[in-house]
């Protein structure tokens, strides 16, 4: 039966090329406006460590002075040196790392190179075993090696293409900043989006070149980025003593009894603090999960957001449009229905008809809603934000396409069909 | 012309009525939310910095194995540096002026901080604080930029002191914008006024005031956008930012003469493609985002309204088919083509009026959740009296073609069996 109604829904459309062409393009362009939105929506509200993300928790204190004091304020959105420090050193939690971001001039030993900056990571051994970074050579630096300043780096793939030619360069010598660095190990392609452990520097496409311990860069005074806030004293030539939160604090918990215990012992340290002196405020503390904290931080554009609702509501103007050109369409087709009832097809049966009709407008429309999907992304693609990158279709959005693309057409032909499919037949016959 | 045979027409077409006029408020309510954020872009990317931005070009660089600023030895070796470098670009042929500056307009990043008429105030209470952003400069910064001084003086050489950028210093001297100058002092008598800085007990004199400028936060900073304070103090660090005026006409020279010159000086430096960006480069890329937004919201309404006017052409040609024989007969009774065009043209007017007025609903109450949720102001009521002309206008244009149609019916198809 599907195949004689798909023939009849062929035939019907066929007859008046311009709706249907109407109908197709409406739906197209819609579910196109649509996917392309929903796709970059998708792609920057992603779970950067998928399968871990929900043990990863992000810490804030709150260490500041009286000033400004609001009972129900939230903590700095980083932590101090010497609470960091403290933090990371009491091993509460199943692994952790501090750190910031920077940038350091790179001196290459070949002299067909000229000295370059690169983005650099200053951060704990905790880091690269905490988020699984993948190493193509060598490995992490160890705890010792951060107890001592050591003057160990580990570069990314790309730095490692670019200073050894992408041989295995563990055991070798980088130059930053006039001062030796021994490579101890060169990771593979790693890049989580959003840039989840540091949103102050690039919230999407950030990157690493170098990775060197914290207290190292701190030693060497290396340049930083992202974001500082102070009070009080303030920053002074001592970032070790500053009265200033710029660094990040991530903790593993592998469970959420131990995410408790970490979240009362957060509060136990900020109490004891006070009671020193080295704290004013009452203890004021957060604990949340990397998807909670990205939430938080309203990582995605709020831009994005909104395009999805105009995109949203392009589409509901396109249905409304394809509901009123199939109702004329169906209307119109009200003589041939009568004749199909009177010879004795069921009401059922012709809304059946009517709804494969409409579904293979929707199929048409949401192939060519793809196609626009597609030209859409390679749009955003070219765009200058940092997020550009990112944008393409994958195999589940691929699929909400078509689903979306006959659902909303067969919804929308529901109320044409059930409208069409009350004809009396014999009403019909007659007037012919 | 009666109302109200067309209404009781209407009725027998109740679905088809109500879909166009629900396609009409729907189109209607997200237009005019969307040419409003459109205007509001526009207006953003618009405005002007107060800087002369067509002959402005910035070199940002970086020493390699420089002395530590942390150190007065360290600071006095950076300041010779970046004197040289200074001296170096003010003595290029296609340069007028130059001055050293920590950031500029839209360049987003902001030494932002606070200012005072009283002394020693906390400068995190909003209240006795007014928020600014600082341009750490020297004397040569009003030719430079090109900023207008409307009161006061500009910085003398002898207002110049140069300082490590992570000391601690004070400001005795600060040129201020208008806008700043007017919220510190309404009366406007600012020149020569006391202010304190980020809640300081030491005073600094506003020696002068210029007309614009606009501070390097794009975004965030948009609540004190124009609240800038000029310091005459070279910030000595292991990276500077000199801005340059280029004479007319001799940017592109000026510019690719920059990075030999400065390597002539001193090769232990990092200066890429980044490092020597016109300004025009800068403002493109500070408001690119709003650009494309609004791009996007234009060509969205056009293809939005291009629907409606297609599903308006065919919904009208379906009726017109579907009444051929009834206008036969208006024909045969004596209506005139001019009175079938008008029919169509009146009930499009009609129902394309109650879309309107229901549009009208819809678009505040999209404007009012836009409100609550993103940073949106009110939505004027002229652009939905201009929604509605518009749309008025759409459905005026879409439905003429099919009355036309419809007025060339012969009266001769009254005759004829259907």
């Amino acid at each position: 039966m599907f195949g004689y109604y798909l023939d009849l829904a062929l035939r019907s459309l066929k007859r008046n090329r311009m709706l249907t062409a109407l109908m197709v393009v409406a739906i197209a362009l819609g579910i196109g406006a649509c996917m392309t939105t929903l796709t970059v929506l998708h792609v920057l509200s992603g779970d950067p460590l998928p399968g871990k993300s929900a043990r990863l928790y992000y810490p804030q204190i709150d260490p500041q002075d009286m000033d400004g004091y609001q009972p129900q304020n939230e903590p700095p959105l980083q932590v101090s040196w010497t609470d960091g420090m403290n933090l990371l050193h009491a091993k509460r939690a199943d692994n952790q790392a501090l750190m910031t971001g920077g940038s350091v001039p790179i001196q290459p030993e070949q002299s067909s190179l000229e000295p370059f900056y690169d983005d650099a990571r200053y951060t704990t051994a905790g880091f690269f075993a905490m988020f699984e970074v993948p190493f193509l050579y060598g490995r992490a630096w160890s705890e010792a090696d951060d107890d001592g300043s050591a003057r160990v780096a580990v570069l990314s793939r790309k730095l490692n293409d670019k200073l050894f030619g992408g041989a295995d360069s563990t055991g070798r010598t980088v130059r930053m900043e006039d001062v030796a660095f021994r490579v101890v190990g060169v990771i593979d392609d790693w890049r989580p989006n959003p840039h989840f452990y540091d949103l102050f520097s690039a919230r999407y496409g950030g990157e690493e070149s170098v990775f060197v311990p914290l207290t190292t860069a701190a030693d060497l005074k290396f340049g930083r980025n992202g974001s500082m806030d102070c009070w009080g004293k303030g920053s002074g030539d001592n970032m070790k003593t500053a009265t200033c939160t710029w660094l990040q604090l991530w903790v593993q918990l592998d469970s959420p009894a131990k995410a408790a215990a970490y979240k009362d012992f957060l509060i136990h340290y900020s109490q004891e603090q006070k009671a020193i002196g080295n704290f004013q405020r009452p203890p004021n503390v957060r604990l949340r999960n990397l998807m909670e904290w990205l939430d938080y931080a309203k990582v995605v554009p709020s831009d994005v957001r909104l395009q999805v609702w105009l995109a949203l509501g392009f589409l509901l103007v396109c249905l409304v449009n394809t509901v009123g050109l199939m109702l004329a369409k169906f209307l119109r087709r009200s003589a041939e229905l009568g004749v199909r009832r009177a010879l004795g097809a069921s009401r059922r049966s012709v809304f059946a008809q009517l709804l494969v009709e409409a579904g293979t407008v929707g199929l048409v429309g949401g192939l060519g809603g793809l196609l626009l999907a597609v030209a859409g992304l390679w749009l955003v693609r070219r765009q200058p934000v940092n997020y550009a990158a990112l944008a393409h279709l994958d195999l589940p959005m691929l699929a909400t396409t078509f689903l979306l693309a006959v659902g909303a057409t067969l919804l929308a032909g529901l109320l044409p069909a059930w409208r069409a499919c009350q004809v009396t037949p014999a009403l019909q016959l007659k007037s012919n | 012309m009666k109302l109200h045979p067309m209404i009781a027409a209407l009725r027998k077409h109740k679905a088809g009525v109500v879909l166009i006029a629900l396609q009409i408020a729907l189109t209607l309510a997200i237009v005019c939310n969307a040419i409003f954020i459109i205007g509001q872009r526009v207006e953003r990317v618009g405005r002007p910095t107060g800087l002369d931005e067509g002959n402005l070009f910035v070199v940002s660089q970086q020493w390699v194995g420089a002395p530590s600023a942390d150190t007065p030895d360290g600071v006095a070796k950076l300041d010779a540096m970046l004197k040289e470098d200074l001296a170096t670009l003010r003595s290029l042929p296609g340069v007028a002026s130059a001055a050293p500056i920590n950031s500029l307009s839209l360049l987003n990043s902001t030494w932002a901080g606070a200012l005072s008429t009283k002394p020693g105030t906390n400068f995190t209470d909003r209240g006795s604080n007014v928020r600014t952003a600082y341009y750490f400069t020297d004397e040569q910064v009003l030719p430079t930029l090109g900023l207008r001084l409307v009161a006061g003086r500009n910085f003398n050489a002898a207002d110049v002191q140069n300082h490590g950028f992570r000391e601690q210093f004070t400001y005795p001297v600060v040129i201020v914008t208008q806008a700043l100058a007017d919220k510190l002092y309404p009366k406007g008598d600012a020149v020569g006024k006391t202010i304190y800085v980020d809640g300081s007990s030491s005073p600094s004199t506003i020696v002068g005031v210029v007309a614009r400028m606009q501070t390097p936060a794009v975004g965030w900073g948009d609540n004190f956008a124009w609240h800038a304070t000029l310091v005459p103090v070279r910030l000595d660090a292991n990276f500077t930012r000199v801005a340059v005026r280029a004479k007319p006409g001799q940017l592109e020279a000026a510019m690719k003469a920059t990075a030999p010159a400065l390597y002539q000086v001193n090769r232990l430096r990092v200066l890429d493609d980044d490092s020597v960006r016109p300004f025009t480069d800068i403002r493109a890329k500070a408001y690119r985002a709003d650009v494309g937004m609004a791009v996007l919201m234009g060509v969205i309404c056009l293809i939005l309204i291009g629907v409606t006017a297609a599903g308006i052409v065919g919904l009208t040609s379906f009726w017109v088919g579907q009444r051929h024989r009834q206008i036969g007969v208006r024909r045969a009774l004596g209506a005139r083509r001019i009175d079938i065009l008008h029919y169509f043209q009146m009930e499009n007017l009609l129902i394309a009026g109650a879309g309107a007025v229901i549009g009208i609903v819809m678009a505040v109450g999209l404007n009012m959740w836009l409100m609550s949720r993103y940073e949106m102001d009110r939505l004027p009521v002229f652009y939905a009296l201009i929604g509605v002309v518009a749309v008025l206008a759409l459905g005026q244009c879409a439905v003429f073609v099919p009355a036309r149609r419809a007025s060339n019916v012969p009266p001769v198809v009254a005759t004829r069996a259907a």
